[in-house]
């Protein structure tokens, strides 16, 4: 191995080290294993929730995301909005939802990528999936926010409402609406993964930084 | 409460009207426990009325043209011109009796039929959207007040005869009335799965011309029998002209008429079995095959009697007399038991075997003048109106009723003065194996004095009556006016039992099919397509507009109009009034309606939704052009 890549892939365990100490090599790996499941698991669960709450919607009006794709009360919800001149719903995020599960798949494959490396360099392939549920939510945010803020002005009521961005979590008002956006298990499942994740980061630490320290040659 | 009481001495209400007041009122967004399905009398529709509110929730147009539903506007025309007679265009028609569908004796939420007196129609609606699916003829009759009623399990729906006429829409003079004139009996096969009455499957039967009156079917221990009355045993032809008797003296010369006894296993049996001749197409078993298979009894009933009901277990035929101040009690067994024994009497003029009444008598009581119509509770009871007093009167039964009070078996406990003249009564599941008690309605023609003064022509008045308690307590409730038409008899089913759809099932719905309809239109679809001198029109409707929102066409052209409403919100229906051609359509959410027309008007017509839809439905409307033919050829 030339030494730019071992610098790379870090120290490896030696038989003895793993003897002694097997749980410290283990529970970096079990750990990423647990974020792993999180994250697949969270693929086939709601992200987020929004309900719409009207004198003449007595059930309310509901959207769900999930990571591709948008359910619930969307022709309705388009039905009204087609009055302030706001865009179809399912015109936002397509590129983020065509490639949503493409994505997911990448991120978990890398999370399994830093069991490999016992450097820090393992921090690096853990980044994306550590931050994508707050990629999520700001992607959320920029699309509600273009959407809620370009108005068509030759829209019925464009000038009965101004342009607006509803909180991405947490109670909002647009006329005679109030919007209540709340986290799905799905987004729930990916922080709790990030929480986990960053646990694993801090147990490959503990393991692999005294190798480091004591050098490659120490066995 | 000090504003209570104020209210009190300002409103002049006694702690009685409080109470009731309390007992009917529902809060807003609360419902009722209870609905009536009521006949809609000479307005030929139905109306669906919550209990105790007493608040009339709508009317479900059924033989008549009804704008609102768009029902004859461009709505069901076809299902109401199937009820035609004799090429006639009828638009109005006398309800009578609804029908809820039942299964094991029971209403199970799912049908409900009603005829016409006038014509001698049935119709069949369908409890998920309200509509009426069917509306068929009597082929043979020319009115029928016996119907509808149905077999334990819905197998058939019963439609008796009123007025005698001779069988098949004939002509006969009124010397060969006992000849020639008959009463009717039909049959109707309904077919739960599709929702129709099937008339391949259906037949009648003959019977003499004694004006059979109303019917119910056995239950229970009597299942598988039909009962019916008659009033006109005196075969009165009304000779008022010839200085003799009007037909009001000569029908009512008979202190007994006959209770009409009818083995209808035994019948359909007959039927099957090909014992028929066709009259009219359609296919009757002859009064002499009913009287050599032994299918059909008379027993002596006082007195030109309205109703004949049967108690929820099935063992008792309780008939109330209409001139004579008994209801008189029948035990089913008796009857069976007579005609094991052949304990006749006599055969009437037709040969039909008369059983002895006293073999058949289980019980008369005395419950006061011009007892008309009977319905049953939980606790044993049994109440009848009582049209001349007017009042309802409360009365136990025997058998294994009668542990249910603690009033002796057979009589009279007590009554309630009703306003006025009261015809049916109804009570909570009141003709069913399982009546619930709790709620009584008198359906009152005459209103008098009850209302504010609606003119020289005043609503009927359903008056709601607390049947909680044993014993001579039922405090009236609640006056609700009746003002579009005279009903006659309404039933009252469990809210929980039905299972209404809130929005069509899916885009596209037809609800003649109960199906998607291949000719549907989804949105970005819509499109005019010409086929010869046939111009198709794909239509969406949404709030706010119609798309397309031109139209154009030539005069003379056939336009072939298929709306879709893409909506899904609960009430977010649109009409589509074409008014120069004489079209209005409701589109609920989700429904596929399609009009056909020729445009041989010419001239620009504006169409609109007409039923308030939105902030912007003033808004939704489009043209019809429609280019006169001597312009569009020039071109």
């Amino acid at each position: 191995m030339s030494p730019d890549l071992e610098k790379i892939v870090g120290p490896r365990v030696s038989p003895e080290q793993w003897r002694k100490h097997r749980m410290r090599y283990v529970a970096p790996g079990l750990t990423l294993m647990l974020a792993r499941v999180l994250l697949i698991l969270s693929l086939f669960l709601p992200y987020w929730h929004m309900r719409l709450n009207a004198p003449q919607y007595p059930d309310g009006l509901h959207l769900t995301a999930y990571v591709n794709q948008l359910n619930g009360d969307v022709a309705e919800i388009d039905g009204l909005n087609h009055y302030i001149g706001m865009r179809p719903l399912n015109d936002a995020a397509k590129f983020e939802r065509a490639v949503a599960v493409w994505a997911m798949v990448a991120l978990v494959l890398l999370v399994e990528g830093a069991m490999y490396l016992h450097s820090r360099w393992a921090l690096l392939l853990v980044i994306p999936a550590v931050t994508f549920p707050f990629f999520f939510l700001a992607d959320m945010w920029f699309w509600m926010n273009l959407f809620g803020q370009n108005l068509d002005p030759k829209a019925p009521l464009s000038n009965a409402i101004e342009p607006f961005t509803p909180p991405i979590l947490g109670t909002g008002k647009i006329g005679q609406f109030e919007t209540i956006a709340s986290m799905g298990w799905g987004l729930i499942l990916a922080f709790t993964a990030s929480g986990v994740i960053m646990l694993a980061m801090f147990l490959h630490r503990r393991a692999y930084k005294p190798l480091t320290e004591k050098g490659p040659s120490n066995d | 409460m000090p504003a209570l009481q104020e209210v009190m001495r300002q409103r002049e209400l006694t702690p009685d009207d409080v109470l009731a007041a309390a007992k009917t009122y529902v809060p807003t967004g609360k419902h009722d426990e209870a609905i009536i399905f009521a006949s809609g009398g000479h307005s030929g529709q139905m109306f669906m009325i919550g209990v105790p509110s007493m608040r009339l929730l709508r009317t479900i147009a059924v033989f008549t043209p009804e704008p609102w539903q768009g029902w004859g506007y461009g709505v069901g025309n076809e299902i109401l011109e199937a009820g035609n007679a004799k090429d006639q265009e009828l638009t109005w028609a006398d309800t009578h009796h609804p029908a809820l569908s039942e299964t094991g004796g029971d209403y199970d939420g799912e049908w409900c039929f009603i005829n016409d007196k006038a014509n001698a129609r049935v119709a069949v609606i369908d409890l998920r959207d309200f509509e009426t699916k069917q509306i068929i003829k009597n082929p043979i009759s020319m009115s029928d007040h016996g119907g509808t009623f149905v077999t334990p399990d819905t197998d058939y729906v019963i439609e008796g005869g009123q007025y005698a006429t001779p069988l098949g829409w004939e002509y006969a003079p009124m010397q060969d009335y006992e000849e020639k004139y008959r009463g009717m009996v039909t049959f109707w096969k309904f077919d739960r799965d599709r929702g129709r009455i099937d008339p391949d499957q259906s037949f009648a039967i003959e019977l003499p011309p004694y004006w059979q009156d109303l019917m119910d079917a056995g239950k229970k221990a009597s299942a598988g029998w039909l009962f019916g009355n008659s009033i006109n045993t005196e075969m009165a032809v009304g000779t008022l002209e010839e200085g003799g008797q009007s037909f009001e003296a000569g029908v009512s010369q008979r202190d007994m008429d006959y209770l009409h006894v009818m083995n209808m296993a035994k019948i359909i049996e007959l039927y099957k079995a090909g014992k028929h001749e066709p009259i009219n197409g359609f296919p009757v078993i002859r009064l002499q095959t009913l009287i050599d298979e032994g299918v059909l009894f008379f027993v002596g009933e006082p007195k030109s009697p309205h109703g004949v009901d049967i108690t929820p277990d099935g063992k008792f035929i309780v008939v109330s007399g209409k001139l004579d101040p008994h209801v008189t009690i029948y035990g089913f067994e008796n009857i069976q038991k007579a005609i094991a024994d052949k304990k006749f009497t006599s055969n009437d003029q037709y040969g039909v075997p008369v059983l002895d009444f006293d073999a058949c008598k289980v019980a008369q009581v005395e419950v006061g003048l011009g007892p008309l119509h009977t319905q049953f509770d939980d606790k044993g009871y049994a109440y009848t109106s009582l049209f001349l007093e007017p009042a309802v009167a409360r009365w136990t039964l025997g058998g294994d009723f009668g542990d249910l009070n603690p009033e002796p078996d057979w009589t009279l406990v007590g009554k309630t003065n009703v306003h006025y003249n009261v015809g049916h009564l109804l009570t909570y599941g009141g003709d069913t194996v399982n009546p619930k008690g709790k709620f009584l309605v008198a359906m009152n023609k005459w209103s008098i004095d009850r209302f504010f003064p609606t003119g020289p022509l005043l609503p009927q008045n359903f008056q709601l009556i607390d049947i909680t308690e044993t014993g001579e307590t039922m405090p009236l409730l609640y006056d609700m006016p009746i003002g579009f038409g005279e009903p006659h008899y309404a039933q009252m089913i469990e809210a929980s039992k039905l299972k209404p759809w809130k929005v069509y099932p899916e885009v596209g719905w037809n609800p003649h099919k109960q199906a998607v309809d291949p000719n549907h239109t989804k949105s970005g679809k819509e499109r005019i397509e010409r086929k010869g001198d046939e111009v198709h029109v794909h239509m969406t409707v949404v709030r706010s507009h119609f798309a397309p929102e031109h139209i154009e066409v030539n005069q003379g052209d056939t336009v072939v109009w298929h709306v879709t409403s893409v909506e899904r919100a609960q009430d977010a229906t649109h009409g589509l009034a074409i008014p120069a051609y004489n079209m209005n359509l409701s589109i609920e959410p989700g429904e596929y309606v399609q009009i056909r027309f020729v445009a041989d008007k010419a001239g620009t017509f504006p169409f609109y939704c007409s039923e308030f839809c939105s902030a912007l439905h003033l808004e939704m409307m489009g043209y019809l052009r429609v280019k006169p033919a001597a312009v569009a050829q020039s071109q």
